[in-house]
C-alpha cells in the first residue's frame, strides 16, 4: 500500500503546485494580499507531500518490496542496507524524484525565511517556483513514475548496477542535485522581478545568499563526482570532459559569474540587465543538463534512461522554460533602469571582465558539449568531441580570468588604481617568478609551460593572500593589532580569499597531476614487483574474500619505498553474481597529497596478473582546493546571513563588535 | 572618461573576449574533433591511414588473441565487415566477445587498426549508442533486454 500512498502523495503535491503556480500570481496582479498569501503554506504542504512520497520510496527500498517495478529492477535483497538506502536515487525515476523533492525543499525555505520579502515578490517567487515543480512533477507523474507494481512479483530483484555500489552514490548526487535545483532560485526571482519590472539592490542581496548556497553544493557535488570517478573507472582519470561531467561545469561556471555579477549589482546598483540574463540561463543550464542526463540523448556512463517519449517531455519543458523566460525578458528587460556608472579601472570593471571570461569559457564548454549532438541531428556524422576541444579552448580563456583575479578584490569600486594594485601585488607576482624559474630549473626542460602554469597558480594563490594581508596590515602594524582587523574584517571578504586560494589549489592539483603523473603497465607473478618513483611492488598473491551480495578477488601488494615497509595495497576485482558483472576495486596509497593508484587488469591463465600503476602527484590538491572553494562560499554565505532579507543596511554598532 | 567612452570600452572588450572565445572554438573544431565510423563505412569511405577516428561494432567472438605483454588482437564487426584491431594494454571490465566495443586510433599502412583507447560497454544495459545506432542500421540489433525479461509494461496494481 505504502507506494499506493507514495503515488497519491505526488499526485496531490501536483495539484498544490498547480494551485501554487496560479493563485500567488493573480494575487499579485490584483494586489490581493488573502491570495498572495496563499503561496506560502501551499509551499509547505507541496513540500511535505514530495517528501512523503520520497520517504514512501524508500520504505519500498528497505523493505525489498519488488512488486514495485523501480525497486525490483534496482535492487537486490542481499544489498547492503547503505545501497538499499542510495539506490533510491541510482536510477532515472528515482532521481527525478529526488529532483522534485530538493526543489520542494528550496520553496519550503523560501516560504519560511522570506518573511521580510516584500509580499508581491515573495508571491511571484514562489509561483515561478512552483511551475518548476508542477512541470517536473508531471513529467514523473506521466513518463517516469517510480511506484509503477509489477502485478506477479518476483522472488529476487535485479540489483544496482555495481559501478554504482560505491558510498559515492550517497553523497554525489544529493550534493549535485541541491547544487543544480538551488538555481531555480535565483531564476524565480529574476522572473519575479521581470514581472514586477522591478529590480534594485535589495534585490541582488536576496538572490546572492541563494546563489552562493546553490554553488557551494555544485563545487562540492562536481569534486565529489569526479573523485569517485578517479577512484571507481580505474584509468586514473578525474575529469573526462564527459558530456554528462560538462552537463554540470557549465552551470557552475555560469553561477559563478552569476555570483561576481550580483555583487556589483547589490553594492554599485549597476549590471541589472546582465545579472538577471545571467540568473536566467544558470538555471537554463541546469535544465538543459538535466535533458541531457535524464533524456538519454546521451547514452554514457550516468545514462539510465532510454525512453524517447521522456525526452520529448524534458525537451519541452525546456522551450517552455527557457524559451519563455527569454521572451519575457526581451519583453522587459528595456524598462529596467541603468544604475551606478563605473570606469573601465575600477572593481565593477575588473567583474564585468571576470564574467567575460566565465561566461566565454563557460559558453565553449556548451558547444563543445552540444555540437555533436546538433551534427548528428543534422547531418548524420558522428564526431566525438573530447579533451584536446576543451583544452584547446577552456584554457586559453581561463588563463587571463586567472591573471586578473587577484586584481578584481584590490581594486576600489568605482574608480580604481590600477597602478597601485598592481605594486600591491609585486609579492604575489615574485612568488610566481621564483616558483617559475625553480620549476624551470628542477624540470630541466620540458614543456615550458609547466612552469609558467605552476607560477600561475602561485601567484593566484598569493594574490589572494595580498587582499587580506593588506587589509589586516600585517608585517606593517603590530601583530596584536592586525589580528584584531583580522577579526572585524567582513566574513566575504575572507569568503572571497579562501574561494581564490582554493581555485589556486585546485590548479596546482591540476597541472601536478596532469604533467608529472608516472603510470607503469606490466605482468606480474606472485613474488615480482613493479617499481614506479621511489616505490617498490612487490605482489604477493591473489586471495577471494565473500562481500554481502559480490566476492572479491583481491591481489596483495606490498609497498616499500627505498626498502623501507609503507604499507599494503589490495586491489581486487569485484563480481557480482546477481548482474553477472565485475567492476575493478582500485587501492589507493595516500603519501602527502600524493597518489599511489593501483588498478587490476585480467588475470592470465599462466597465472600472471595485469596490472596498472600509477604515481600520481599533488592530485589530492584538485579536491581540496574545491573544498577550499566551499569555505570560503560559506563564509561568505555566513556574512550575508546578517543581512539577509534586511534591504536597508540595518546592522548596528553592537552587531559589528565581536561578541566577547 | 565620458559616459560614452565608458560603454565603448565595456563594449570593446567584451567583443575582443567574444572574438577570443569564437576563435579558439572554430580552430579547435577544426583539429580536435574524431570522427566515429562503423567497420563497413570505415571500409567503404576508403580513409586514408594515420587519419584519427572512432570505430565502433561487436567483438568479433572467437578473434580476440593475445600476444607479448598485453599486446591484443581483436575484430570489431557490424555484422557485415570486420576490422582487424591491435591495442597494447589494459582493456576495461567489459571488454567481452560479442559485446559491444569503440576503439579510437588510426588506421596503419598495413590496414589493422591501432587503437590508444577501447571502450567497452558499461553494463549489459548501456551500449554506446554510436554502435547501438549503427547495428541497428545493420540490422543486428537485439531487442531490449527489459522487454525480452517480460516484466511487460506493468501496470499497477488497483
Amino acid at each position: 500500500m505504502i507506494a499506493e500512498f507514495g503515488h497519491y502523495a505526488l499526485v496531490l503535491a501536483f495539484a498544490l503546485a498547480l494551485v501554487q503556480a496560479s493563485v500567488p500570481l493573480a494575487g499579485a496582479r490584483k494586489n490581493d494580499p488573502v491570495l498572495m498569501a496563499v503561496a506560502g503554506p501551499t509551499a509547505l504542504a507541496q513540500f511535505c507531500f514530495i517528501a512523503f512520497a520520497f520517504a514512501a520510496l524508500i520504505i519500498c527500498y528497505v523493505r525489498s518490496d519488488f512488486s514495485v517495478l523501480n525497486v525490483f529492477e534496482n535492487s537486490h535483497s542481499a544489498k547492503p542496507l547503505v545501497y538499499k538506502l542510495t539506490g533510491v536515487w541510482g536510477n532515472h525515476e528515482g532521481s527525478m524524484l529526488l529532483w522534485v523533492f530538493i526543489l520542494s525543499i528550496f520553496g519550503a525555505l523560501v516560504a519560511l525565511f522570506g518573511a521580510n520579502l516584500p509580499a508581491r515578490l515573495k508571491a511571484n517567487v514562489l509561483a515561478v517556483q512552483s511551475s518548476i515543480a508542477a512541470a517536473f512533477l508531471l513529467f514523473i507523474l506521466i513518463t517516469s513514475n517510480p511506484f509503477l507494481r509489477i502485478p506477479e512479483a518476483p522472488f529476487e530483484g535485479r540489483d544496482l548496477n555495481p559501478v554504482l555500489q560505491d558510498p559515492g552514490l550517497a553523497i554525489h548526487p544529493p550534493l549535485l542535485y541541491v547544487g543544480y535545483v538551488g538555481l531555480s532560485i535565483s531564476f524565480s526571482f529574476a522572473i519575479a522581478a521581470l514581472i514586477d519590472e522591478r529590480i534594485d539592490a535589495a534585490w541582488a542581496r536576496w538572490v546572492r545568499p541563494w546563489t552562493l548556497l546553490a554553488w557551494i553544493f555544485l563545487t562540492l557535488g562536481i569534486a565529489m563526482g569526479s573523485y569517485w570517478a578517479y577512484y571507481t573507472l580505474g584509468w586514473g582519470g578525474w575529469w573526462f570532459w564527459d558530456p554528462v561531467e560538462n552537463a554540470s561545469l557549465v552551470p557552475w561556471l555560469a553561477a559563478t559569474a552569476l555570483l561576481h555579477s550580483a555583487l556589483v549589482m547589490e553594492k554599485r546598483d549597476a549590471l541589472k540587465v546582465w545579472t538577471i540574463l545571467l540568473a536566467l540561463l544558470t538555471f537554463s543550464f541546469s535544465l538543459i543538463g538535466t535533458f541531457l542526463v535524464r533524456s538519454g540523448v546521451l547514452t554514457s556512463v550516468h545514462a539510465f534512461a532510454n525512453d524517447p517519449t521522456r525526452g520529448v517531455f524534458i525537451l519541452g519543458i525546456l522551450a517552455l522554460f527557457i524559451g519563455g523566460s527569454l521572451a519575457l525578458f526581451a519583453l522587459r528587460a528595456p524598462m529596467l533602469k541603468q544604475g551606478g556608472l563605473f570606469a573601465p579601472v575600477s572593481r565593477e570593471g575588473a567583474l564585468v571582465l571576470n564574467n567575460l571570461f566565465l561566461v566565454s569559457a563557460c559558453a565553449t564548454v556548451f558547444i563543445g558539449t552540444v555540437y555533436p549532438l546538433a551534427l548528428e541531428a543534422l547531418t548524420g556524422d558522428k564526431i566525438s568531441v573530447g579533451a584536446p576541444f576543451f583544452n584547446a579552448t577552456f584554457a586559453p580563456l581561463f588563463i587571463p580570468l586567472l591573471v586578473v583575479v587577484p586584481f578584481g578584490p584590490l581594486l576600489a569600486w568605482k574608480r580604481g588604481d590600477l597602478l597601485g594594485v598592481a605594486q600591491r601585488l609585486v609579492g604575489a607576482a615574485a612568488v610566481a617568478v621564483i616558483a617559475v624559474a625553480v620549476v624551470f630549473a628542477m624540470e630541466g626542460g620540458g614543456p615550458i609551460l609547466v612552469p609558467f602554469a605552476i607560477g600561475l597558480a602561485l601567484y593566484v594563490m598569493a594574490g589572494a593572500l595580498t587582499e587580506i594581508v593588506e587589509r589586516t596590515g600585517l608585517l606593517r602594524v603590530p601583530l596584536a593589532t592586525a589580528f584584531a582587523r583580522a577579526e572585524g574584517l567582513p566574513r566575504s571578504a575572507w569568503g572571497a580569499a579562501f574561494a581564490h586560494f582554493g581555485l589556486g589549489i585546485t590548479l596546482l592539483g591540476v597541472i601536478g597531476e596532469t604533467q608529472w603523473s608516472l603510470e607503469r603497465i606490466a605482468e606480474l607473478r606472485p613474488g615480482q614487483s613493479i617499481s614506479i618513483r621511489r616505490y617498490d611492488l612487490q605482489f604477493d598473491g591473489m586471495a577471494t574474500r565473500q562481500g554481502p551480495n559480490y566476492r572479491d578477488l583481491a591481489a596483495h601488494f606490498t609497498v616499500r619505498r627505498h626498502g623501507d615497509f609503507v604499507g599494503v595495497m589490495e586491489p581486487a576485482k569485484r563480481n557480482f553474481p546477481s548482474r553477472a558483472t565485475a567492476t575493478t576495486q582500485t587501492a589507493l596509497m595516500t603519501r602527502g597529497v600524493s597518489q599511489l593508484y593501483l588498478s587490476l587488469g585480467d588475470a592470465n591463465p599462466d597465472g600472471s596478473l595485469a596490472v596498472r600503476l600509477y604515481y600520481k602527484p599533488l592530485v589530492l590538491l584538485i579536491w581540496f582546493g574545491a573544498l577550499v572553494m566551499a569555505i570560503g562560499g560559506v563564509l561568505s554565505l555566513s556574512d550575508r546571513r546578517l543581512r539577509v532579507g534586511a534591504p536597508k543596511p540595518a546592522r548596528s554598532k553592537a552587531a559589528l563588535s565581536p561578541a566577547e | 572618461m565620458t559616459r560614452r567612452q565608458r560603454r565603448f570600452s565595456l563594449i570593446g572588450a567584451a567583443l575582443g573576449v567574444l572574438a577570443l572565445a569564437i576563435g579558439l572554438v572554430l580552430s579547435a573544431l577544426k583539429e580536435s574533433i574524431v570522427f566515429f565510423n562503423s567497420p563497413t563505412e570505415l571500409v567503404e569511405k576508403h580513409i586514408k591511414p594515420g587519419t584519427r577516428m572512432r570505430i565502433g561494432g561487436l567483438v568479433k567472438e572467437g578473434s580476440i588473441s593475445r600476444g607479448e605483454g598485453l599486446a591484443v588482437h581483436f575484430e570489431v564487426t557490424d555484422g557485415t565487415r570486420s576490422v582487424p584491431v591491435g591495442y597494447q594494454g589494459l582493456l576495461p571490465d567489459l571488454f567481452r566477445e560479442g559485446q559491444g566495443v569503440v576503439v579510437e586510433g588510426a588506421l596503419d599502412s598495413d590496414g589493422i587498426f591501432r587503437a590508444d583507447h577501447v571502450l567497452a560497454k558499461h553494463d549489459e544495459r548501456y551500449m554506446p549508442k554510436a554502435v547501438a545506432d549503427a547495428l541497428k542500421k545493420q540490422g543486428h540489433w537485439k531487442d531490449d533486454y527489459e522487454r525480452k525479461l517480460g516484466a511487460a509494461p506493468a501496470r499497477r496494481a488497483e
